[in-house]
Parts: C-alpha cells; structure tokens; sequence
C-alpha cells in the first residue's frame, strides 16, 4: 500500500472512532445541526488549513497566517466602514495585497536561502503590527452585503443549516484539492518537498513555484479572514491568533508528512474536522475545560509525528547526518 | 591582551545597541536619567534592563541550541507552565522555595523532552519543539484549572519586581545567569563542541564528539532558562497567566539570538552577545513607548530588524562582500 | 579533424575555476549508436566535463556541437532540448511520487489544464514496457529497488531526450544481476541508434559494455581508444599515469625488522559495503592501500575506525579483542583518521586553526577538563610548526587556508592526541607540491618513531615510496598483498587491474 495513505487512514480512522464515541455519549452529536456548525465554526481555520497545506507539502511552513487573517479583518473592516467602499472590491483588495505579501515572503525565502519559519516569522510581525498600526480598536462591519451573506444558507432536515461561509470551505478544499493532485503546479510543490535537488534537475521552476506557494498560501489566509469577519461582523486586530498553530496541527494530523512531500488536502480536511470534533465534545461535555483541546491537539500532533518518523523513516533520502 | 579586549567590546551589537540608546535620547531627553527612589533606581534605563531581562534569560538557553543547527519554538509554553507550576503551589500552601524548585524542575523536564526527540528520535527541532508550543498552554492552563492564579508570595513577588542593591532583581537574574552559562560554556570544552557540532556534524562525529548528549544538555539549558523565565514573568504581575505569559517570545528570544550573531544554520555563538540583542529589541521596545508611537509599532520594525539581518546573513550579501582575506563575517562590520 | 559523424562533440574545451585549471584543452566525441566509457581518477576532471557537456557549466574556452553545429548549452533543460539527457550516481528522481509522474514530471499530458493521470499512466506503462518493466505506473517510486529507479531515470532522460544519454556511475549502488539488467536495456538503447556516455569505476564493467574510452588525468585528455585495443592493466596505467618501465626503481626499504602486532582485522567486513578482510598491522609500518575509486578502499577505513560499523569478523588492538563501533571507540584505543572529503568531513570551516588542531585532543578529554586558551595555543603552535602550517594567525578560521594546509591541520589534530595508528585517506589530494612533500616526510617521520599507519592513496609513486607493505583492493574486496620486491607500480597497476591478466612482473 502507498505509504502516504497510512496516516491518512489512520486520521480517518480515529476520526470515526472519536465521533462514534461521542455520539455514543451524547446521541444529540450525530444531527445536521451539528455537522453544519462544525462546517460553519471551522471554515476560517479550514481554509487556512488548505494554504498551510501546500506550504508544509514543499517542505516549508509559514507562520504568518494567523495574522494575516487578522490583518485581512481589519483592513476590510476599514475600507468597508471607513472608506465606504463595497463588500466585494474590499475582498478583492485584501486578497490582492496577500498575495503580494506572500509572494514577497516567498521571494525571500528563494533568494535569501533562509528558512522558511523565520520568513513567515517577519512576516508575521509586520502583518500583526500593521494591523495594530491601522486600529487598535475592533472595527464593527455594518453592510447590507454581509447581511445578506449571513442568511444564505441551505437549510437540512433535521434542523440543521449549511452557511454560506461553511460551503466556501468546502469548495476551496474541492479546489485545493484539485489543484494539488491534478495540476503540474500541485505536482511541483510535492516535487519540491520531496527533494529540491532532484526537482530542480527534472525542470521544476523551483522559484516560481516557492513564491507561488507562499502566495497562495496568504491569499487563502485572506480568504479565510473575510470569512473570519463575515463569521464576526467586525475586523479586529489580535483576530485569530496563533491560528497558523491549528492549522499546522491539523494538516499534520490530517497525515501530510511535517517534513514534506506526502500527504493528501483532504487529509487536512479530516484534521480540521477532528480538531473540530474535540472542541464540540468538550462543549457537549461542559465540565471539561476548553484548554484539553490544545492538550489533545498536542497529543495527536506528536503521535502523528512520532507515527511519520516509524513510516518514512526506513526511507529517508540522502540521510548523511552521521551518527554520533 | 588588554587592547584585544577592548577591540572586542567594539563589536557590531554592542553598537547597535549604543545607536538605539542614543536615538531614544533624541527622541526623550530624560531617558538616560536615572533616579534613586524607595532604595532602588528608576528611569527608562533600568526600564529597559527590567523588561529586557525574561527575553535575555531565553535567549541565553535559546543561543545554545541555535549554535547546534536547532530552534526552541517551545520556551514560550514553558514559561507559562513553569509560571503556572510556581503559582499554584504557593496557593496551595507550599513553601515558595520548593515551589521555584519545581518550576524549574518542570522547565529542565521540557527541555529535556524536547531534546529526547531531537537527539533521540532525531526528528528535526522546528517539529520536535513545535509539540511541546502548541501543548505546552493548555498544559498550563491544566495546571491553574483555567484560571489566572494569583498569589501574594513575597519570594515570588520578590523575584518578579524585586531589586538588588538597586537593580531589579529580574535584571541582576540574567545578568548573573549569563555569567554563569558563559562560563560553563567557555571553561568547559562544551561551547567548542556545540560550535562544532553545528558547524560540522560529520566532522565532528569523526573527531570523536558524542552529539547527543551535547543536544540533551543544549535543550535542557533552554527548558531551565525558559522556568527561570516564567517565575520572573509570573512574579511581576503577582499571577501565574496561562495564556499570555510568555506569548510570541520564542520569537523575541530566537531574534536576539540572531542579532547576537549566531547563524540560524548553527555554529559560532556567544552567550553574551544573544544577551546585548535583548536590550536591543527591548531598548526599541521602550524607545517607540516613551516616544508615544503605540506599541504596536514594535512588531514593525522587528519585522524590519529581521530582514535586515537575514539579508546580511544570506549567502547573497556575502558574495556582494569583498572577496577573499576577508573572514565571512557573520554579522555586519557597519 | 572531421567532424561528421559525432552526435556530440567538446572541442578544446578549457575550465577555470578561480585560479585551478579543471580542463585544459580537452577534446571528446560521441559517435551515435556507440556505449564511450569515460575515465579517471578523483580531480581527473570527469565531472567537470559532463558538466559542460550537458549544460551545467559553461566552459572558459573551447566549444560544444551538437551533430557538428556548435551549441551554446545554458542549463540541463536547455542541454535536454538538444536531444542530451543525464542520468547521475545518485538517483535524482522523486521517490515520494509516483512512477509515473517521475518519468512525465514537467511534461506532463494535460486535459482542460489538468494533470491527465490516465493517460500518464496508460503512456508509462508502454514506456516501461520497452525497457522491461512491468510495475504499476502510479505506484510510489520509492517503493521499488534502486535498480528499477535507476531505470525509470534512464527511461525518463532517454523519452525527453533521445539522442545523447549520459550515465554518471548508474551502477554503483546495483547488484551483479541489475547490473546485467542495466546493460542489457544499454545495448538495445544502442542499437537503436542512441550515444551513450558511461562513467564508472569499473573495469569489468568498461569492457563489459563500453566500445571506446576516454581517459582523462589531472584535468587532461590522456587518449581516446577503441577497447579492443587495450588491456585492462594498459586502461589502469593510462589512468594513474604508471609506466611499467618505471617499475623496479623503487627498491628503497629493506626488510625491516617488523616491530609488534599493534592490530589483528579478522574476517572484517560490512554488508553492502566491504567485504571481509584480514590485515595484521604492526607498530612502525605503513600499510599502503592501493586500489580505484570506488574499490572500497575509503569504505575500509571508514569501518577500522568505527566510522561505519562492522558487521563480521573480530578485531584486536595489542593482542585483546575489542569492539569499535564507533570514532569514540575508535580514538580511545588510539586510532586517528584524515577522511578523504576534508570540506564535508575533515574541517570545522568557521573553527579556527587552534580548535581545529586541539579539538579531536579535547574529545578524548571530555567536557570537563578543558584545555585552556593558553595550552590550546601551545598545543596549536607546536604542532603547527612541526608540521609548517602557513598560517597568518592561529586564530584564523580554518576555511581561509589551502587546502594543503588545511589537510596539515587536520594531521595535527590527531598527532595532538598522541595516536598509535593513523589511517590517511587520499591525504595529499588536492594539495600544493610543497604541502604534498611535508606530508609525506610526515609519513616516513610517524612511521621511524614506531607509529602504526594506513594509508590510502592513487598516486602509486607515493604509496610505493613509503609503504612497507601494500594491500590492493578491487570491487570491494582485498584481493591482494604485495611485500617485499613486489612493492612496484607495475605489480600494483596489475593487481588492480586483474589478477589472471597476466603473471606479475
């Protein structure tokens, strides 16, 4: 069997197991109404989530989404309620000034030759700080426009509803998805994380492809701060802190290798849902404290790395660290 | 001998460090005045040593391990659960020594977790760390049940805000545990062989230096300063915060490592020069606060400062440099 | 000088790296439908010069054609649109993808802008075929031996390329049948009309499969040859550069007395790497190891000094048996070991020339008692000068020295831990003519003062000048030791080349 596809059943599985376990507890857990909020309440951690992923799959990481979804938030706030302008080229503002932003990280990390984490990590810092710069204040976003977003929603039997915003996700997964399994760019970024050597000797455009990745990835982190402040009706400029956290934690878990190259965008999918999962059972439970979550996460994050080290391990390319 | 040390104190951090005081004296007259108050010393000079001191403690563990090609992204977690360890326990009745004690046991316990996975599992640093970063809080948060522990300790409260002959304690802390470690490092052949097993695993390995127990101790170090850390944070504002002691200084520690001039990719450190990048980042800290710019700003221009570094770091600006003769300075000559 | 008839061609092609010359005027020509083996030792300039020809670097002087019109190669894709593919040592193929995107990666067939796998594999499966493979095309390349990657490598480069197959040492990590296996799809690549480059370190393999060859040394062309004009003991002269009519001058050493056994080696070997050997090594001798690259003579020594782990047979320091399985092993029985590859494994490039020297001693010392910057520069300065390391200051980084004197260093270093058995693996490569001489009046010194030494060298002048005793090893194996008046280049050149190819001399 492909190797990669082991932790990808390994998430699926415990992700059934847990939710067969917490629907044995609390039979009200198996009903549309709470699947559709955990489309709804996970959809900024999940289309972030897609992003880190494409970052982690070439073998890099990034750090700065968490704030560029806060920064996203308030300048839309800003540009909505302050400029006037409408909703949709406030997006398109925000996702323009991403993806410029990404693209400068991946230049940076490209031509600099530094790592990864210390790009993003900058990157992070001016992201928060020209944030705080614009307000230090939440920013409340009254439009008719998101108004009107709120209430599309598909409604389900069973009293369950699909948001607008719980269907982006979705389709950027879908799209993800795509994108990483069936294009020539998704198979460069695998490429990439499995050997930058090898990927450059078979004509992968190792640059272009770098600032593409890390373009895309805060071009999703914008998308998923729009979402965050259709979810929050304002921009707010400590918004989802620590956010790159999660969704690191969650695209390991959902089983793409921390190290690059193997993994799957719906693996990350089910991530996000079982960190949703444990989030909604500690809910449910009500005597359980919210910090359990980052303790589990923990908990997972590590099994799953310990796991990836037992399965690749035998195959390690070109391991010449020597031994001491 | 005496002309070497002095051409040594004239060292690019230590410049850089003089540039900022300077700059925030244009900007605020009184900044170097200092003053004698309830027997201990005021002014936005002490300020900086005071507030500097948590990032300088992590820095101190942090060079170590950066020396060796890793990355602590952990310490941040462990200054909440060491902070939350000490407070809970003097809330519960023990004697405030035993609790520091435990702290810093629980601290030493981190790192030394952190370095099982890198020097054991061998699973890179940025990974290995990245577990303990994300579980660390809500370890913390187990630990004060969620809350913000508060406590009147006067040990604690004396370790956090306290003063020695004048000087915050927090201060006098660093100051005494850079001593300490730089000696340690300096008088032993451990800071030899940590350069050199960052500098060349390979060789070092062949040249008969045992690598793991050498990562074992560098991230242990790193736990332990990142306890002592946490007491301090923990004891000046009288409470133990699991969410928000320590929050993002990984990053400040790992910045004034770099500042220090110790590479990312590993190999020559000093302990004394990660310190110096402390009070950089701090004194600009303090320098935008009193100059009325919203703190905020300071995440811009460590933003700024981290490019510039990287930049000077990276192999582009050292083809650009003169070639040959000239050693690859690692940091910039101006 | 025609030049109809060569799918490709360098012509006096000159390389400068800095102020070293890598290639000096260097001609070579690729006949279509022909296998041309390609080679030398270490520094002969190979690399250099698959480098050039497939786009990697540019040569200083000199040019390429391709089908007698001169090309200007930018890069290994630009090389690849001349019909000229690669295929390195290494497998530089993607193992975390499929078989299939590994021979289509960059190329591959795409529907309404997507990646169309099916046709992909379907498209794989009839490539495979041709070379003999029948394996799942979405099946993970990692998942298969490194044969069969090593084939998808020669598919990938023959399908985008298709005129010109270049292939760097594709063999050294393959067993004998993959071997066959590789030569077989090698011959029908050639009847079908293909050039092949073949670079290898060996001989069996060259006359196995190859129709010319081409020697170079120290950056020079040696000769261009049809193989059914040599010998193998003629290919191994051309190579290391030894007249047999040199042989017999060299009768420097009397039998000396032989001081006691310092080291019994027996049996000892490692899978995959070397095979058993048995070599006694007495105080005061230099036990010389001669062999081509890639005999296992670096893997040899790698394994005496713990470096690599043995896996059979046992080994005595002075009579007890002891285990070495790792260099801190290895240095407490006093061993000492100058690898081959100084930059990767020798120095501390940002150290300095004091802790370089004082580090190996400080290992032996542990943590605790350090030596102190005072004895280091003692320690530093004495072996420094013993050995006339040309340094502008002790404190200086390493990396700012020659390399000679950086391989002075790294003798120092050990000398430092006072050791009873030095192993020197290719110690005067690369090096200046005056550093080379210090070295090996170094050798003869150690040895007087009863210091038990291995030393592994291709310059057969030297080894035969120093050695008391020379071991010969060929494909991984010790297959010869020579005493006494057998102590020649030409016995050596032979017994490299093949024991029954004639009586030794």
């Amino acid at each position: 069997m492909n190797r990669s596809l082991r932790p990808l059943l390994a998430t699926a599985l415990i992700f059934a197991i847990a939710y067969a376990l917490a629907v044995m507890q609390f039979p009200s857990m198996f009903s549309t109404r709470v699947l559709g909020n955990f489309l709804t309440d996970n959809a900024f951690l999940g289309i972030a989530a897609v992003g880190m992923t494409f970052v982690i799959l070439s073998g890099g990481i990034d750090l700065s989404v968490g704030a560029v979804i806060g920064f996203t938030g308030v300048l839309v706030a800003v540009l909505i309620a302050w400029a006037g302008m409408h909703p949709l080229l406030a997006f398109a503002i925000a996702i323009l000034v991403a993806g410029a932003f990404g693209a400068t990280m991946g230049l940076a990390i490209h031509y600099l030759q530094v790592p990864a984490f210390i790009v993003t990590l900058a990157g992070m810092f001016l992201a928060r700080g020209g944030a705080s710069v614009i307000t230090r204040d939440s920013v409340p976003i009254n439009h008719e426009f998101y108004a009107w977003i709120s209430d599309l929603t598909i409604r389900l039997p069973g009293g369950g509803r699909l948001s607008f915003i719980g269907l982006t996700m979705v389709a950027i997964f879908i799209i993800g998805a795509l994108i990483a399994h069936r294009t020539k760019f998704g198979s460069y970024v695998y490429a990439l994380g499995g050997n930058p050597v090898s990927a450059s000797l078979m004509g992968v455009p190792v640059a272009r492809t770098t600032v593409a990745i890390y373009a895309l990835s805060s071009v999703l982190a914008a998308i998923s701060g729009i979402v965050f402040s259709l979810y929050t009706s304002a921009g707010y400029p400590l918004a989802a802190v620590g956010v790159e956290l999660d969704a690191i934690s969650a695209v390991v878990i959902g089983g793409t290798l921390l190290t690059g190259g193997h993994g799957f965008v719906l693996g990350t999918f089910i991530g996000v849902m079982l960190l949703g999962l444990v989030q909604t059972y500690i809910i449910f439970d009500g005597t359980l404290s919210s910090w359990w979550t980052k303790i589990v996460i923990g908990i997972l994050l590590f099994l799953f790395i310990v796991l990836q080290r037992l399965i690749f391990v035998a195959s390690a390319p070109g391991e010449k660290a020597a031994k001491a | 001998m005496i002309r070497r040390s002095l051409l040594k104190l004239a060292n690019p951090q230590l410049l850089a460090l003089i540039g900022v005081l300077l700059i925030n004296w244009l900007l605020f007259p009184n900044f170097f005045r200092v003053t004698w108050q309830d027997g201990r010393f005021f002014g936005s000079l002490i300020d900086v040593i005071n507030r500097g001191a948590p990032v300088a403690i992590l820095a101190v563990g942090m060079v170590g391990v950066i020396a060796t090609k890793g990355v602590d992204l952990s310490v941040g977690a462990v200054m909440a659960v060491a902070g939350a360890v000490a407070a809970t326990m003097v809330v519960a009745g023990y004697p405030a020594p035993i609790a520091v004690v435990a702290a810093l046991a629980v601290g030493l316990l981190c790192g030394l977790w952190n370095g099982i996975l890198v020097a054991v599992l061998d699973i890179q640093p940025i990974i290995a760390t990245l577990v303990l970063m994300v579980a660390g809080r809500g370890i913390a948060q187990l630990i004060t049940e969620g809350f913000i522990v508060t406590f009147n300790d006067p040990l604690l409260i004396y370790i956090g805000t306290g003063s020695f002959f004048g000087f915050p304690m927090a201060a006098v802390i660093a100051l005494v545990l850079m001593v300490v470690v730089t000696l340690i490092v300096r008088r032993t052949a451990i800071g030899l062989f940590i350069e050199a097993v960052g500098v060349n695993r390979a060789a070092a390995s062949l040249a008969g230096i045992r690598s793991r127990m050498l990562l074992l101790l560098v991230y242990s170090l790193s736990g332990f300063c990142a306890a002592i850390a946490g007491i301090i944070v923990a004891g000046d504002i009288r409470g133990a915060d699991a969410n928000n002691a320590g929050l993002w200084l990984e990053l400040d520690a790992i910045l004034a490592v770099v500042i220090g001039g110790t590479s990312l990719l590993g190999g020559r450190f000093s302990v004394p020069l990660a310190v110096i990048g402390a009070l950089i980042i701090q004194a600009m800290n303090t320098g935008i606060l009193v100059s009325g710019f919203p703190p905020e700003f300071n995440l811009i221009v460590k933003a700024g400062l981290i490019f510039i570094v990287l930049v000077i770091q990276s192999p582009l600006a050292s083809r650009l440099a003169p070639p040959r003769l000239q050693p690859a300075a690692k940091v910039p000559a101006k | 000088m025609t030049d109809t008839g060569y799918a490709l061609e360098a012509r006096g092609i000159v390389k400068i790296f800095g102020n070293h010359v890598a290639l000096d005027k260097v001609d070579f020509g690729l006949k279509p439908g022909e296998v041309h083996a390609l080679l030398g030792e270490n520094g002969a300039g190979k690399s250099t010069l698959i480098k050039i020809l497939t786009g990697a670097y540019q040569p200083t002087l000199g040019e390429v054609l391709v089908d007698g019109v001169p090309a200007t190669l930018n890069n290994p894709q630009h090389a690849q649109t001349y019909g000229i593919g690669t295929v390195y040592q290494e497998v530089n193929l993607l193992p975390n993808r499929s078989v299939a995107e590994n021979l289509y990666l960059g190329h591959q067939p795409t529907r309404f802008g997507f990646v169309d796998r099916r046709k992909m594999e379907r498209d794989s499966k009839i490539v495979l075929a041709r070379y003999g493979l029948n394996i799942d095309p979405s099946s993970e390349l990692g998942a298969h031996s490194v044969a069969v990657q090593q084939i998808v490598a020669i598919a990938r480069a023959v399908e985008l390329s298709g005129k010109v197959l270049i292939l760097d040492e594709p063999t050294a990590s393959l067993d004998r049948n993959e071997v066959e296996r590789l030569f077989e799809i090698i011959v029908d690549l050639k009847k079908s009309g293909l050039a092949v480059v073949f670079i290898t370190h060996f001989l069996d393999q060259v006359f196995a499969i190859a129709d010319r060859v081409t020697i170079l040394r120290n950056g020079k062309l040696i000769d261009t040859k049809s193989l059914d004009t040599l010998t193998r003991t003629d290919v191994v002269r051309l190579m290391l550069g030894k007249d047999i009519a040199f042989s017999g001058a060299t009768k420097l050493e009397e039998n000396r007395p032989l001081g006691e056994v310092l080291l019994d080696f027996k049996n000892y070997g490692r899978k995959r790497s070397v095979h058993p050997f048995n070599l006694t090594i007495h105080k005061g001798e230099v036990v010389g190891v001669a062999g081509l690259l890639g005999s296992g003579r670096t893997e040899m020594a790698r394994i005496m000094f713990g470096a690599d782990a043995a896996d059979e047979g046992t080994v005595s320091v002075s009579g007890t048996q002891t285990s070495i399985s790792r260099p801190t092993d290895a240095i407490a029985h006093g061993f000492g070991f100058c690898p081959e590859d100084r930059k990767a494994e020798g120095i501390f490039g940002d150290l300095s020339v004091r802790e370089n020297i004082v580090i190996a001693l400080q290992g032996k010392l542990g943590w605790f008692s350090a030596l102190n910057r005072d004895e280091q520069m003692e320690i530093a300065g004495r072996f420094g000068e013993a050995m006339d390391i040309r340094a502008a200051s002790l404190d200086m980084p390493v990396k700012l020295l020659s390399g000679g004197n950086q391989q002075k260093v790294i003798l120092s270093r050990w000398l430092a831990t006072d050791p009873a058995f030095l192993i020197l693996d290719e110690p005067t490569r690369g090096i200046d003519v005056g550093a080379h001489a210090e070295i090996v009046r170094t050798i003869n010194r150690l040895r007087d003062e009863g210091l038990a030494l291995v030393v592994i060298s291709s310059e057969l002048d030297e080894v035969v000048a120093y050695s008391s005793r020379i071991v010969v090893m060929r494909d991984r194996e010790l297959v010869a030791e020579l005493n006494g008046e057998n102590i020649n280049p030409g016995v050596i050149v032979q017994a490299i080349a093949n024991h029954r190819d004639g009586a030794p001399a």
